[in-house]
C-alpha cells in the first residue's frame, strides 16, 4: 500500500477543457457579454468582479428513448396503494416523480457559467483592433527577440548543439591520431599469431606498440571539454508601433446627464480595450468647454466641471501636443471624439481648418461619436443633424479616415464602439 | 486492544495504522481478495477536477468535461450538492483518492469501502475480469490524453473536436455486449476453405445433375447485383450493434487518427460498460464490507465510541431511502438497496425464516454467509443479481410497489405492491430496470447500399413501443452522417413484427 500526497500538484487541471468550452459558446457568450454591458454601471465595467453569463444549448445529444409506449416503475415507500389502484396523471403530461426520476439526467442544459474578468474583456475586445497601424520604428529596447548567432564555447545544457560538438570531437580525434578499436583489434590478433608462431622479437615490438596505442586511447578523450559549442543566442530589439490615443470629450453645459453618462462609458470601453490590447498605446486625454486642456484620466472620468462650447480649442490643444510630443513620422495616432454636436456657428471656420489641416492628415483614424437623448415617439427616429455632425460630414471624402457614429442609449455604446474598431476581415 | 487514533485529526501514520488494521479484518475475517492500493490524498479542488474527467486521474481535453466541471462547481460552491468522500478508480494498483478536509473516521470509512469494498468487487466480479483490463487502463489513458492532444497539435482542436462531439454522441452505442468470436488467422481461414472444397468434392454425386429444374447460367432473370451486395454485406459483418466498432473499421471517409480516436472512446465506454451495469451491487459490497469493518474495529476496541457514532451517522445518511412522494426522492438509492440486499443475505444464510427457505432453499440457512456473499459478488450483476436475490423481507422493507405507464392512457396503475402475489412481479421488474440492454435503445447498423450510393441504414428496434426522443435522434444522427459521409437512415421497427412503424424512417442525405 502507498500513501501519496497529491494535495501540491498543479490545479486547475480542467483549465484547458474550460477554454474548449468557452471557445464554443463564443457567439452565445459575446451576445451575453454585449448585454450585460449595457445593464451595467459605468463603474462596474472595470470592477473585477466575476460575470455571470446564462447559457444554453451546449447540449450533448444521443440515441434516448422518448417518454411514449409503456414505461415500468417500482417505487419505495408505498403506504396507501394496493394491486389495481388507478392514479391520475399529475398536469403536464409527465409521469410525475416517477417520470422525473426515470428522466433525471436527460434535461436540457441550462445554466448560469462565471466569466472571470480576463475571460470577459478577452471576449469583449475579441476582434477589434486599432486600424491602419502601419507605422513601426525602433524604440527603446524593451521589446526584443532571441535570434541565433553562432556559437559559444559556454552556454546552458539545453542548448548544446549535439552535431557542432560532435564534429569537433572528430576532428580533433582525427588530427590527434587517437587509435580506432579496429587497430586495436589487429594489432592483438597480430600479437596472438606472433606469440603462437614463437616470434620472440616480433612479440615484444608489437607489445610495445600496443602498450603505446592504449596511452593514446587513454590520453587522447573521446569528446574533450574544448570540443563543446553551445548555440548562442543575441537580443536583438525589434521594430514596434507606437501609437497615441487622443480622447476629446466635450463636458460643456449642452451635454445633459446622460449624453456625459453615454460619452464617459465609450470612453470607459474604449481605454479599456487600449489598455488590455496594446501595451504601448499612450492614451491623451482631453477634455473641453469653451477652452479645451490636458488632463489625466482620473479627472477625465470624474470631474464635473460645465461650461461653453468651442471644439475648435479641443483640436487646437490636440494639435499642439502632436507637435510638440507626437510627431506624425514616427507615431500612429488616433482620435476618438464624443459630443452632443452642439458648436458654436462662428467656429465653424476654425474647426474645418484645424481638421483639415492638421488632425487629419496626421492621424490614422479619427473617429467621432455622437451622443444624443433616446428619440421620442413624434421624432420617429429622424436624425436632427447637429453644428458639428454637419460640419464633419462635409469632410466626409473617400480616403479620409474619419468616421462619425450616433448613440442614444448605453445599449448602443458597445455595438458603435466594436463597429468603430472592428477588425477588416481579410475575405 | 489500544485505540488507533484519537480525535478527528489525522496524519499519514494514522492513515497507515488504519489501514493495516483494516487489511487484517478485510482479508482475514472477510476473505476479500484485493489489487494492491494506492491511496492518494487530494483538495477538494482536485476532487472537482476529478468529477470533471469522469472520475478518472488523466483524461483527453474535451469541452464537454469543461461543462461538467462548471456545473459541478457552481452545484459545490452554493451548496446543492456535497462531493464524494472518494473516487476509486479500477485498476492495478487500484488507486483511491481520499480527501485532505475529511475527518479520521471518515478516511477509515472510505479505506474500508474504497480500498476493500469496491477493490475486491473490481478484482472479482465476473463482468469486470471479462470486459476491463485493470493492469492496463492508467497506461492507456495516458497515451489517449497523449494521442488526443498530438492530434489537437497537427490537426486544430476543431478537427479533433467534431470526432469527439460525433464519438460522444454514440457512446452508447459503442460498447460490446457479448464477447465477440476470435478472428480466424490466415492459416486457419485457408484450412477451412479447403476443408469445405473437400467436404463438397466428397459428397458431390453426378446423380444430382440429372434432376430437371432451372438452369442458373442460363436464367437471364437471375439478380446478379444482390448477391454481390450480400457477399458485400457479409464482409463487413452486417448487422453490427456497436456503432463506434463499425465506422472505426468500416467507414469510408475517416482518416487514421479519426479511426484511432473513435477507438480510444470505445474503449473508454466499454471500460466503463460494467459500472454502469453493476451500480446497486458495487455499492451494496462496498457498503457492506466498510460497516462489517468498521463494527469489528469498534468491538475490538480500535476506534472510540464517538468514532463510531460518527460512523453510523455518515453511513446511515449514506444507506437512506426517501419515499417515492417525499422531495428529496430521486430514485432509489443504490447504496440502501444493495447494502439491504447483502444484509439480508447474510440473514438468509445464518437465521432463516420458513419463507426463506421456501424461496432460497439453495443457501437458506448454509451457515456461510461470507462464502455466499463473495460467491454473489464474483458472478451476478445488477439485473441478474435483483431477479435472483430479491427476497420478499426486502420488498416489505422498502414498501415497493409497481407502476405502470401507458403512454396514451390518462393515468397510472399500480400493478404488483409487496404482497403474495407481488413479490415477484416486482423482482423481475426492478430487475430490469437495471438491465442496460433495455435501457439504453437497440440500434444496429443493418444495410450499407455498397454497390448504390452508399447508404447506411440503422435500424431501431422496439420492444416497449418506447421510440426515440425526436429531438435528440435528429441530432444524433447528423453525428452518424458526419462519421459515414455518404447519406444515412434511421428505420424505427417493431421488434416483434419487424415492421416500419409510422413515420418511423429518418433519412439524411
Amino acid at each position: 500500500m502507498n500513501i501519496i500526497d497529491r494535495r501540491l500538484n498543479p490545479k486547475g487541471k480542467s483549465l484547458p477543457n474550460r477554454q474548449r468550452l468557452l471557445r464554443r459558446l463564443k457567439a452565445e457568450v459575446q451576445e451575453a457579454v454585449a448585454q450585460s454591458i449595457a445593464g451595467r454601471r459605468i463603474t462596474e465595467v472595470d470592477s473585477r468582479k466575476p460575470v455571470p453569463v446564462p447559457v444554453h444549448g451546449i447540449a450533448e445529444p444521443s440515441f434516448r428513448k422518448g417518454n411514449d409506449g409503456r414505461r415500468d416503475f417500482v417505487l419505495p415507500g408505498n403506504r396507501k396503494f394496493v394491486k389495481g389502484d388507478i392514479i391520475p396523471k399529475p398536469p403536464g403530461g409527465e409521469g410525475g416523480s416517477a417520470g422525473e426520476a426515470a428522466d433525471s439526467g436527460d434535461g436540457e442544459d441550462d445554466f448560469t457559467f462565471s466569466l472571470s474578468r480576463e475571460e470577459f474583456l478577452d471576449i469583449f475586445f475579441d476582434d477589434m483592433e486599432l486600424p491602419d497601424m502601419v507605422k513601426r520604428r525602433l524604440k527603446e529596447t524593451n521589446a526584443a527577440q532571441p535570434a541565433r548567432a553562432g556559437y559559444s564555447i559556454a552556454g546552458s545544457p539545453q542548448a548544446l548543439d549535439v552535431l557542432r560538438t560532435m564534429r569537433n570531437g572528430l576532428a580533433r580525434r582525427l588530427a590527434l591520431r587517437r587509435p580506432r578499436q579496429s587497430d586495436m583489434d589487429d594489432l592483438l590478433r597480430r600479437l596472438d599469431e606472433a606469440e603462437a608462431s614463437g616470434e620472440g622479437a616480433t612479440v615484444s615490438r608489437l607489445t610495445e606498440e600496443m602498450e603505446t596505442l592504449r596511452r593514446r586511447l587513454r590520453l587522447i578523450p573521446w569528446i574533450d571539454p574544448v570540443d563543446i559549442r553551445y548555440r548562442r543566442f543575441e537580443y536583438r530589439p525589434v521594430p514596434i508601433a507606437q501609437a497615441v490615443m487622443f480622447c476629446l470629450m466635450d463636458v460643456s453645459g449642452s451635454m445633459n446627464e446622460h449624453m456625459k453618462d453615454l460619452a464617459k462609458r465609450f470612453f470607459m470601453l474604449l481605454y479599456l480595450f487600449l489598455t488590455r490590447r496594446y501595451r504601448a498605446v499612450d492614451i491623451v486625454f482631453i477634455r473641453h468647454t469653451h477652452e479645451a486642456q490636458e488632463v489625466d484620466e482620473d479627472t477625465f472620468f470624474h470631474s464635473r466641471e460645465t461650461g461653453g462650447t468651442v471644439v475648435s480649442t479641443a483640436l487646437d490643444e490636440m494639435n499642439g501636443i502632436i507637435a510638440r510630443r507626437y510627431p506624425p513620422d514616427s507615431w500612429n495616432i488616433y482620435v476618438a471624439q464624443a459630443s452632443d454636436g452642439d458648436n458654436m456657428a462662428s467656429d465653424r471656420g476654425r474647426v474645418e481648418t484645424a481638421m483639415t489641416e492638421n488632425a487629419l492628415p496626421a492621424c490614422q483614424y479619427f473617429a467621432y461619436l455622437e451622443v444624443d437623448d433616446p428619440p421620442r415617439d413624434s421624432w420617429d427616429g429622424r436624425h436632427f443633424k447637429s453644428e458639428l455632425w454637419r460640419t464633419y460630414e462635409k469632410l466626409l471624402l473617400p480616403g479620409v479616415p474619419l468616421a462619425l457614429r450616433r448613440a442614444t442609449s448605453p445599449g448602443q455604446i458597445f455595438g458603435v464602439l466594436h463597429d468603430l474598431f472592428a477588425r477588416e476581415r481579410a475575405d | 486492544m489500544s485505540l488507533l487514533y484519537q480525535g478527528s485529526e489525522w496524519n499519514f501514520d494514522t492513515l497507515k495504522r488504519v489501514y493495516d488494521t483494516v487489511e487484517e479484518i478485510a482479508l482475514g475475517e472477510l476473505g476479500l481478495e484485493v489489487y494492491p492500493t494506492q491511496i492518494e490524498v487530494i483538495t477538494a479542488e482536485q476532487m472537482l477536477d476529478a468529477y470533471a474527467s469522469v472520475g478518472l486521474p488523466l483524461m483527453y481535453r474535451h469541452w464537454s468535461f469543461g461543462k461538467h466541471f462548471v456545473r459541478n462547481e457552481a452545484l459545490y460552491r452554493t451548496g446543492q450538492q456535497g462531493l464524494a468522500y472518494e473516487i476509486v478508480i479500477n485498476s492495478d494498483p487500484c488507486i483511491c483518492y481520499v480527501m485532505e478536509e475529511n475527518s479520521m473516521t471518515m478516511q477509515a470509512l472510505v479505506i474500508a469501502h474504497a480500498a476493500f469494498g469496491h477493490n475486491h468487487f473490481f478484482r472479482n466480479n465476473q463482468v469486470f475480469r471479462q470486459w476491463t483490463d485493470a493492469k492496463g487502463i492508467l497506461d492507456y489513458l495516458a497515451f489517449a490524453r497523449d494521442f488526443v492532444a498530438r492530434c489537437e497539435e497537427r490537426h486544430g482542436i476543431e478537427a479533433v473536436e467534431r470526432v469527439l462531439d460525433a464519438a460522444h454522441a454514440l457512446q452508447t452505442q459503442g460498447v460490446n455486449r457479448y464477447a465477440r468470436r476470435p478472428k480466424r488467422s490466415l492459416v486457419e481461414e485457408l484450412a477451412r476453405k479447403d476443408e469445405r472444397r473437400s467436404y463438397v468434392e466428397a459428397m458431390w454425386n453426378p446423380l444430382w445433375t440429372t434432376v430437371p429444374g432451372r438452369d442458373r447460367k442460363a436464367d437471364p432473370k437471375t439478380p446478379e447485383a444482390p448477391q454481390a451486395d450480400l457477399e458485400g454485406q457479409r464482409q463487413i459483418e452486417l448487422p453490427e450493434e456497436n456503432l463506434l466498432y463499425f465506422f472505426e473499421k468500416h467507414s469510408p471517409s475517416l482518416a487514421g487518427w479519426q479511426r484511432e480516436i473513435l477507438r480510444i472512446v470505445r474503449v473508454m465506454s466499454q471500460y466503463f460498460y460494467p459500472q454502469r451495469q453493476t451500480k446497486v451491487m458495487n455499492e451494496g459490497c462496498a457498503t457492506y464490507v466498510h460497516y462489517r469493518i468498521m463494527t469489528r474495529l469498534h468491538e475490538l476496541g480500535r476506534i472510540s465510541d464517538g468514532a463510531y457514532l460518527e460512523f453510523l451517522h455518515s453511513h446511515t445518511s449514506v444507506i437512506s431511502q426517501p419515499d417515492f412522494n417525499s422531495p428529496r426522492y430521486s430514485g432509489i438509492n443504490p447504496y440502501a438497496l444493495g447494502f439491504a440486499m447483502m444484509q439480508d443475505i447474510e440473514r438468509i444464510c445464518s437465521e432463516p425464516t420458513a419463507e426463506d427457505r421456501a424461496w432460497f432453499p439453495d443457501i437458506a440457512g448454509n451457515g456461510r454467509p461470507m462464502a455466499t456473499l463473495r460467491e454473489v459478488w464474483a458472478e451476478f450483476r445488477d439485473e441478474s443479481f435483483i431477479l435472483q436475490f430479491l427476497s420478499p423481507k426486502v420488498i416489505r422493507d422498502f414498501r415497493l410497489m409497481h407502476l405502470t405507464d401507458e403512454a396514451d392512457l390518462p393515468h397510472l396503475e399500480v400493478t404488483a405492491i409487496h404482497d403474495e402475489q407481488g413479490y415477484r412481479a416486482i423482482r423481475a421488474a426492478l430487475a430490469a430496470e437495471y438491465e442496460c440492454a433495455r435501457l439504453d435503445p437497440e440500434i444496429q447498423v443493418v444495410a450499407v447500399d455498397l454497390p448504390g450510393d452508399r447508404r447506411l441504414t440503422l435500424e431501431h428496434r422496439i420492444h416497449d413501443g418506447r421510440r426515440l426522443d425526436p429531438a435528440t435522434r435528429d441530432r444524433t444522427l447528423a453525428y452518424v452522417r458526419a462519421l459515414w459521409d455518404y447519406p444515412v437512415s434511421l428505420k424505427e421497427t417493431d421488434a416483434r413484427t419487424g415492421t416500419i412503424l409510422p413515420n418511423g424512417e429518418t433519412d439524411l442525405d
